[in-house]
């Protein structure tokens, strides 16, 4: 009942503050050059050291905008910014450490449309690759800036690929089940010890999202309906992936997997040496120096269907923008302006937190610390094939729902893929339908 | 009302003044649930006809007419929710009723330590839901928690995967319910105490044996407390929420993943998906608060329905 009585008790509070909140402000802008003032809040998502590295950032902000008071608040999940906002309160500026946030805060309107202020003060956007401006802005309503970027590559251990006579990491996906199985270790009773790569989805980062790239698989139609069963690329993948879960067989592979340790922690499975290749994103980088630095790794592009496609992978990134609610939404923009287009935020920020950098130049600069491994994450964020999750207005609710029937199709609890697809279709389209 | 009351004033003990008395005393409660229970109530049936959103709550919503209540019918993720809520009601609840019971019967047989057991007992209650739900994954974890290794030592080759097969992870929750029955144990004492001795005594010098003593006496006696177990579990059930998410999260491996939310809940294979779960992912996840006004005023529904079911039938399951 408990339960039960909160729901209602929220609606009531909402509805309330429904009649008693503020709605968007629709001022004009001030006009360029006009010294922002005042105080302003800044929600972000980072913890410890990467918080710490934004503290640096907003005090170099504080430096030059002596004028504007900044109140940082870290550890705010995406959650915690949307009640906050729908009930006319929150930061000023708002950041999600996700992508799959813009669709649903553009269409709405929850954070407000940037493209005025960029207009204004002539931010060239050109200076940002073509995925990062798609997942930024949902249907031309810009309501994101891009804080960093993130891009996704398959890490594989040397040591292992040593052991096992193995020169080079797979490029294809025919390459990589080879060496999955090659790479494999069982035990006399033929439990898995060590597995040459875990094709689970819903295993660390093993999502559809991330695994899509290998094929170019699509996710919605340009009407923003879902894409999903019409592309026979996820079949390929999808048909792909099952094969290999067969081999080792699905219980094997929950039971392997059930052994393995949390996939933040220094037990992660990759760090552990009992997974010889395994999908991730560039920040695996920090966490093996600093949890696991005597493994001996190395990182290349993921495994393609298509040769034309190598090199390419999955990127996403931390989005930033200004929430209808705030209240002086110029000092708002001076620092989102300050923390996503100087190219020195921009490289502070990466050095920093070590994830990847959002423009060209801040890519070349010579302030950038890179080494091989982070070239490569460099590399695939560049690549024209690279791809994101487009936004929607349902957020990640496409993505969720998906994954949702892939689970059950690799268990074999649900065997017609096709007709399978077809539902996740229907279901992603109603969902759509109802967020209007 | 000022009216009412400046007339009142002036002349104690009229009529209007007696008449009001005993409205003045329940006004406090009527008020109360007038805003946290009425109001809210016929509101979510208002947004459940609406296209209302969580990230827009204070811009007015629009109608859509049946579209959220037709979702209902159609949602693909709803029916194994249900299922697995359903499952929860039929075997958590009369497993934590059974295990108070006879925990509680035991402890009342106990006559040295019978506190010290007590507390022992109570403990586990008292641990955050979050906390013990970690423990207990931790615990069962196949490779590394203690219970497999001891099964391992005991000679099991392939003890159960618990939270990670899909056939253990409801049974799973069971045991960590039936852990933390130390609430229930508490009152089912205070309610076995309360038996008169005298009936027992009356039903032994008939004849009666303890079997019998236990169904016709003691059951008998402690039935409106069993009735208050029955529906408080049922009713806690159906919103079965917390230790169901942290479970799957824990379990999956991913504890602190990114998105924040619903990705993981349900793990292994939407086993632990229940349907407040299915509540929470359409209301946060996705932000169609009409489609979860929905979802809530069903299960605000059939939680009343269970209520009075069991309010009115209750004594035919003794």
């Amino acid at each position: 009942m408990h339960l039960l009585k909160k729901i209602l008790a929220a609606s009531a509070i909402t509805a309330l503050a429904a009649g008693c909140t503020p709605s968007a402000k629709n001022d004009p802008i001030a006009t360029s050059g006009v010294e922002p003032t005042g105080a302003i809040e800044f929600w972000h998502p980072f913890t410890d050291r990467e918080a710490k590295a934004v503290d640096d950032l907003v005090s170099d902000f504080r430096a030059k905008f002596p004028k504007v008071t900044v109140t940082v608040k870290g550890e705010q999940d995406d959650g915690k910014m949307i009640q906050a906002i729908g009930a006319g309160q929150g930061p000023d500026v708002a950041m999600s450490y996700s992508t799959d946030i813009v669709g649903r805060f553009c269409s709405s309107g929850a954070w407000i449309d940037l493209n005025q202020y960029i207009q204004r003060d002539k931010v060239d956007l050109n200076r940002y690759p073509q995925v990062i401006k798609t997942y930024t802005e949902y249907r031309n309503k810009r309501c994101a800036m891009p804080f960093l970027a993130d891009a996704y590559g398959l890490y594989y251990n040397k040591s292992i690929f040593s052991d096992a006579n193995v020169t080079a990491p797979p490029k294809t996906l025919a390459e990589l089940a080879d060496l999955a199985k090659r790479l494999t270790v069982k035990d006399k009773d033929g439990k898995l010890q060590r597995v040459g790569f875990l094709p689970l989805f819903g295993f660390y980062e093993n999502s559809p999202s991330h695994l899509g790239p290998m094929v170019g698989a699509s996710w919605l139609k340009p009407d923003g309906t879902s894409n999903i069963g019409s592309d026979p690329k996820w079949t390929e993948l999808i048909k792909w992936q099952k094969e290999l879960v067969d081999w080792y067989g699905y219980d094997k592979l929950e039971e392997f997997r059930a052994g393995l340790g949390d996939e933040w922690s220094a037990e992660n499975a990759f760090q552990q040496g009992k997974v010889a290749m395994n999908i991730d994103g560039e920040w695996r980088l920090a966490f093996l120096k600093d949890q696991a630095p005597e493994v001996k790794y190395g990182v290349t592009s993921l495994p393609v269907n298509d040769m034309s496609r190598s090199g390419a992978g999955y990127t996403t990134g931390n989005v930033i923008g200004v929430a209808k609610t705030s209240a002086n939404q110029e000092a708002a923009w001076a620092l989102i302006r300050f923390l996503t287009t100087e190219t020195s935020s921009i490289v502070k920020l990466c050095n920093g937190i070590r994830n990847l950098p959002s423009t060209t130049d801040a890519r070349q600069s010579k302030d950038l610390v890179v080494d091989d491994n982070y070239r490569v994450f460099l590399d695939i964020h560049a690549n024209p094939n690279t791809s994101t999750t487009p936004p929607s207005s349902v957020g990640a609710a496409y993505q969720d729902e998906f994954s949702a029937f892939l689970q059950q199709y690799q268990s074999g609890e649900a065997a017609d893929l096709a007709g399978g697809l077809k539902k996740v279709d229907d279901q992603i389209n109603n969902l759509i339908k109802l967020a209007g | 009302m000022s009216t009412l009351v400046t007339r009142g004033a002036g002349r104690p003990g009229t009529p209007w003044r007696k008449r009001l008395t005993p409205y003045t005393f329940v006004l406090p409660t009527l008020v109360g649930l007038g805003l946290f229970l009425i109001y809210p109530l016929l509101s979510a049936v208002y947004f459940s006809f609406t296209n209302i959103r969580l990230e827009t709550l204070t811009d007015p919503p629009s109608f859509v007419g049946w579209n959220n209540w037709r979702f209902l019918l159609e949602d693909i993720r709803l029916g194994k929710a249900i299922e697995n809520t359903v499952w929860l009601v039929l075997v958590m609840v009369p497993a934590r009723m059974l295990g108070a019971l006879l925990t509680a019967l035991f402890l009342n047989q106990v006559k040295r330590g019978r506190g010290v057991y007590r507390t022992i007992f109570y403990l586990p209650a008292l641990a955050p839901p979050v906390a013990a739900t970690i423990a207990f994954v931790l615990l069962l974890k196949p490779g590394t928690g203690p219970v497999n290794t001891l099964l391992a030592k005991l000679g099991m080759s392939s003890p159960p995967l618990w939270f990670n097969d899909p056939d253990w992870a409801k049974p799973s929750l069971v045991f960590l319910a039936l852990w933390g029955i130390g609430d229930l144990m508490i009152i089912f004492i205070a309610a076995l105490l309360d038996v008169p001795a005298e009936l027992h005594e009356a039903a032994a010098l008939d004849g009666a044996n303890a079997w019998q003593r236990f169904r016709y006496v003691t059951l008998p006696g402690i039935s409106p407390v069993l009735q208050f177990a029955a529906i408080t579990g049922v009713i806690a059930t159906l919103q079965y929420f917390t230790q169901a998410a942290v479970a799957a999260s824990v379990a999956s491996g991913s504890v602190t993943a990114g998105g924040g939310i619903t990705n993981v809940f349900g793990y292994p294979n939407d086993s632990t998906f229940t349907y407040p779960l299915r509540l929470y992912t359409v209301g946060f996840g996705t932000g169609a608060l009409g489609y979860a006004s929905v979802l809530s005023l069903v299960l605000f529904a059939v939680s009343l329905s269970a209520t009075l079911l069991l309010l009115r039938r209750f004594r035919t399951f003794l």
